[in-house]
């Protein structure tokens, strides 16, 4: 009973969605395109590129359906009305004011925020607060202990009331390999070098904090990757924004995709380079914009760019999209261009052995100039690094802003990093770093293709352990955090301003610490709310595979 | 002549000349050149092509030379405690930021050790997605408490605490006033801001006012706009590049006249001035003003934080170990007077000193070169020093070459002698 039809795309087509033959030097002409015939338009392709694609790239963005749309319109027209009628009432003394206030002697200050600007804080994002910044009370496995709060002013001010909600489901950590432990290899491991060296270390790299913890970490990144070198920073938002000035500059051309993270952003505009924006995941777009930079040069003065560089992530975060690396490296070599890869949410989280993008489309490490990464999701440390031949790493050591100024990275925090790398290379001797990336990725399939087959809308790539789905209306966002807290499932839900303004959305990181236990309940759960708050938006169906609860396909066997 | 009445009665003269006018105009306007507002590219696709080979761009990174001051880092190995190995020689630690001792104390590891067996390192996650644990928002808590302020957040990272505190409250627009000594981090977050700066003169409140008069006129020009700019002073309480404080009461003075807001960075006074080190507002006996931000990245692993907690307890038990570092910090100030070549700049109550060359040798890389000998000499005798390391091309107002002296409570009395002798002996043997 599915609704999609199969048809070759013509060849007019081909250059919608497929690689267009002139852009690459690579055999496009084995493309074949599924396109829905539908009403809805989808486009879930798979490109068998012969000479770009080794495995299937399957990824869609179902379009937001035309009711649901106009029904979240009115749902922020309705609150923003409420929203001016609580200021007036507030304004007028109506209203007990619970907004932070100045103090007396400065009341005739200029006043710290335009009433304007916090106008989305005050009526809108104060109503579903109790969504955010929930606080735990134990390690953020697989489940997590949560301290329970409640509010009797409407979220203004919360009080703990001392209970203890324990093992809450947790879909919402970045805990893809399962490292948030309290016992185990790493955890002893950090305990023996907390209790040698202490937790801190009180000094910048290059004056006395290069401790010989952080060499041995750094050789061992660089194994990890295959790369030739590599330095670790203290954490990864900095590791963006205080590297990337230190290697671009005036006269230099960042292309960034549209979706990039706020670090990235943030290190582009730090960095002085003229900074142009390429439609997310879209190698025409990319490929535009490196052709008249080159051809036209700097805007007014004609002058060449010094060098341009590539800003994208493996995967991204919000939409559960990864990049399009083969044909993003092809283009690359082609126009001469260098690459930074931010793989914050991809390593240890893709390919077979859990080397990250790079390694799950069968790609060189050299061919990225910039290999970028933190620990904090699949490491369950904290810290960033950058990755590169011994040029760019012996230039960042002398000129990141990191490595002057800011402390250095803690001990244990090291020693983490270090015991989960050997664990996921294998090099201790068991089996637990290779069945963890095996388990991820079998979670990984499971659990999008049930939620598909309940029809909910998710976004993304079919191999990202990042599941968006979409919620839509304002109200849905807080009703759906609450109703699964209710049924003890602890969730991430993402609004304005971090998305689009009417596509708000849950977000699940599955981790290799889930059972599928676990995630039959969540998926349980996560049906009941669904059809309770009418979140099945979906107007495809996929066939249910009965007999077989887990995908055949795993990696073993689409390695070439 | 009948004929030529009606003619005239049908068109008046300046109606002719009007319209023989505009088909002049219309006539040039059909001949003239179009104005191209998007720029349209006349090459060919072959042109296009040969511009894109033959464009060759500069190497992502620029070759460093081997011998580069930056470059070779000192390793040490085992903790950097009072005691510490530096490249293999056993030294006296005048270089890692340990004033109060705390890096090799029992209860503080023993704090972490206990959060280590509860919460795993890391947190998985920022502040709003499950990443806030009960020990944040103790550690929160009892700095709040600690500092006499309605609320104190924290982040992972000190550098990135005061870049992205400004541009929170600073956006484009506003006017920034701040010190020209003020540190990198001080530096990025403005940038980051894109408010307006105004730098004046260090610790010259003079120049500030003079600024502050100015922008008071700009203001008198332009009162609407003035009503929406708001204004802030940036300073440190003390100054990691000179080692000297500044002079907060005239800043308040100046605060309230001019209705301008104080951000105060207070990485090396917190802990340091002060009775009981609550920094430099207690040293000066004033209160402070409540503030409030948001955190963007993954919190901080939670033993660090309790070992933050325990720290905070040791500050608050035993306040006496702020009298004693002020008085090593006297006792060391006084010791390095008078060695030839070298003066010492920061306050005396100052624990991070700076040691700057008297006379310049001319250029800064030979000044560097000098000091390392100073530095290689003094590590060779047991006593672990460092240069101040800054990024040469980045800083705002580059402060010269110097050897940085931190002074712990840890530090006995015959060990800041024995640096001092020694650095009088370093200084005789390379300088003369």
């Amino acid at each position: 009973m599915t609704d999609l039809k199969y048809r070759l795309a013509p060849a007019s087509e081909m250059s919608r969605y497929c690689f267009p033959n002139n852009a690459v030097s690579g055999d496009a002409s084995r493309c074949v395109c599924l396109i829905d015939s539908s009403t809805v338009e989808e486009i879930n392709h798979i490109v068998h590129n012969g000479g770009l694609y080794k495995r299937p790239f399957n990824e869609a963005f179902e379009e937001t359906p035309m009711l649901v749309a106009v029904l979240t319109y009115v749902g922020y027209g309705v609150l923003t009305l409420f929203g001016y009628l609580r200021d007036f009432m507030r304004q007028w003394k109506i209203e007990k004011c619970q907004n932070a206030t100045e103090r007396e002697e400065q009341k005739d200050f200029v006043p710290l925020y335009q009433d304007f600007e916090n106008f989305y804080n005050r009526n809108l994002y104060m109503r579903i607060r109790d969504s955010w910044n929930r606080p735990i009370c134990s390690v953020p496995g697989a489940k997590v202990d949560m301290m329970e709060r409640v509010s009797h002013d409407y979220n203004w001010t919360f009080t703990y009331t001392g209970r203890v909600i324990k093992d809450i489901i947790n879909m919402g950590s970045y805990n893809y390999l399962g490292f948030a432990q309290k016992t185990g290899a790493c955890q002893e491991a950090a305990a023996k070098v907390l209790s040698q060296y202490g937790a801190g270390v009180c000094s910048t790299r290059q004056e006395m904090g290069n401790l010989d913890k952080h060499e041995e970490l750094e050789k061992l990144v660089a194994r990890f990757l295959g790369v030739e070198s590599a330095m670790a920073y203290g954490m990864g938002f900095a590791t963006n924004s205080m590297n990337i000035p230190a290697l671009v500059g005036k006269g230099c051309l960042i292309l960034s995709d549209e979706l990039n993270h706020a670090s990235l952003v943030l290190g582009a505009r730090l960095s002085g380079a003229t900074i142009r924006i390429f439609k997310h995941n879209n190698m025409q777009s990319l490929e535009k914009l490196l052709k008249d930079a080159i051809v036209h040069g700097q805007p007014r003065t004609r002058r060449p760019w010094k060098k341009i560089l590539i800003l994208v992530e493996g995967i991204y975060s919000m939409e559960g999209s990864i990049v399009r690396l083969p044909e993003v490296i092809a283009l690359k070599k082609k126009y001469k261009s260098y690459l930074y890869l931010d793989e914050a949410h991809s390593i240890g989280a893709l390919g077979p052995s859990g080397r990250g993008v790079v390694e799950y489309f069968g790609l060189n490490p050299e061919d990225v100039d910039v290999m970028m990464g933190t620990f904090t999701k699949s490491f369950g440390a904290a810290g960033g690094y950058i990755g590169g031949k011994k040029e760019l790493i012996d230039y960042l050591r002398t000129y990141s802003h990191s490595a002057a100024y800011a402390t250095s990275m803690s001990p244990p925090v090291v020693e983490q990093i270090i015991t989960s790398v050997k664990c996921i290379m294998g090099e201790d001797g068991t089996n637990i770093g290779r069945a963890r990336v095996q388990q991820l990725a079998e979670n990984t399939r499971y659990f999008r293709r049930r939620l598909k087959e309940m029809g909910f809308i998710i976004y993304g790539n079919e191999d990202s352990p990042v599941v968006p789905l979409m919620l839509y209306m304002p109200a849905k966002i807080g009703a759906f955090g609450r109703e699964m807290l209710k049924r003890n499932i602890g969730v991430v839900v993402v609004g304005f301003p971090a998305t689009p303004i009417i596509e708000s959305r849950a977000r699940f990181c599955l981790s290799a610490a889930h059972t599928k236990e676990m995630l039959d309940t969540a998926l349980k759960e996560i049906n009941e709310v669904g059809d309770l708050l009418q979140l099945k938006y979906s107007r495809r169906r996929l066939v249910p595979l009965l007999d077989r609860p887990f995908d055949e396909t795993t990696y073993e066997e689409t390695e070439d | 002549k009948r004929v030529r009445d009606t003619r005239t009665k049908l068109a008046p003269a300046y109606h002719l000349i009007l319209e023989g006018i505009l088909i002049l105009w219309i006539i040039r306007l059909l001949f003239s050149k179009t104005y191209k507002l998007q720029e349209r590219s006349d090459l060919t696709l072959k042109e296009k092509e040969e511009l894109i080979e033959e464009w060759q761009p500069e190497p992502l990174v620029p070759p460093v030379p081997k011998d580069h001051p930056a470059l070779n880092y000192n390793i040490v190995s085992g903790p950097p405690t009072h005691i510490i190995t530096v490249n293999g020689k056993e030294c006296i630690n005048f270089a890692s930021f340990n004033f109060l001792g705390l890096l090799n104390n029992e209860k503080v590891k023993s704090a972490a050790q206990a959060s280590l067996k509860k919460y795993g390192v890391g947190t998985c996650g920022p502040r709003g997605f499950y990443g806030t644990f009960d020990v944040h928002l103790e550690l929160e808590e009892r700095l709040a408490k600690f500092m006499r302020t309605e609320e104190a957040i924290i982040y992972s990272y000190g550098f990135a605490t005061i870049a992205s505190a400004i541009p929170a409250y600073s956006k484009r627009g506003d006017i920034v006033f701040v010190d020209e000594a003020a540190c990198f981090a001080i530096q990025k977050g403005l940038q980051a801001s894109r408010s307006n700066i105004k730098l004046f003169k260090h610790n010259d409140m003079a120049d500030l006012e003079r600024l502050l008069k100015e922008q008071e006129t700009e203001d008198q020009k332009n009162p609407r706009k003035a009503r929406v700019t708001r204004r802030f002073i940036v300073v440190e309480g003390l100054y990691m590049n000179t080692g000297d404080i500044c002079p907060l009461p005239e800043l308040i003075k100046l605060k309230y006249k001019y209705k301008v807001r104080i951000f105060l960075e207070e990485s090396l006074s917190f802990g340091v001035l002060g009775e009981h080190g609550r920094g430099i507002t207690e040293h000066f006996g004033i209160n402070r003003l409540s503030g409030q931000g948001y955190c963007f990245s993954a919190s901080l692993p939670p033993l660090l934080a309790a070992a933050a907690i325990e720290a905070l307890n040791i500050m608050e038990d035993s306040p006496d170990i702020f009298q004693t570092l002020r008085a090593k910090c006297e006792r060391i100030h006084k010791a390095l007077q008078g060695i030839s070549g070298l003066k010492v700049v920061g306050e005396s109550f100052s624990p991070a000193l700076h040691l700057q060359l008297e006379e310049s040798c001319g250029s800064r890389e030979n000044d560097v070169k000098l000091l390392k000998r100073v530095v290689d000499y003094c590590m060779n005798s047991g006593i672990a020093l460092t240069q101040a390391r800054y990024l040469e091309k980045e800083e705002k107002c580059l402060p010269p070459p110097s050897i940085r002296v931190v002074i712990t409570v840890e530090q006995t009395e015959q060990e800041l002698d024995k640096a001092a002798s020694l650095l009088k002996e370093a200084a005789q043997s390379v300088l003369n």
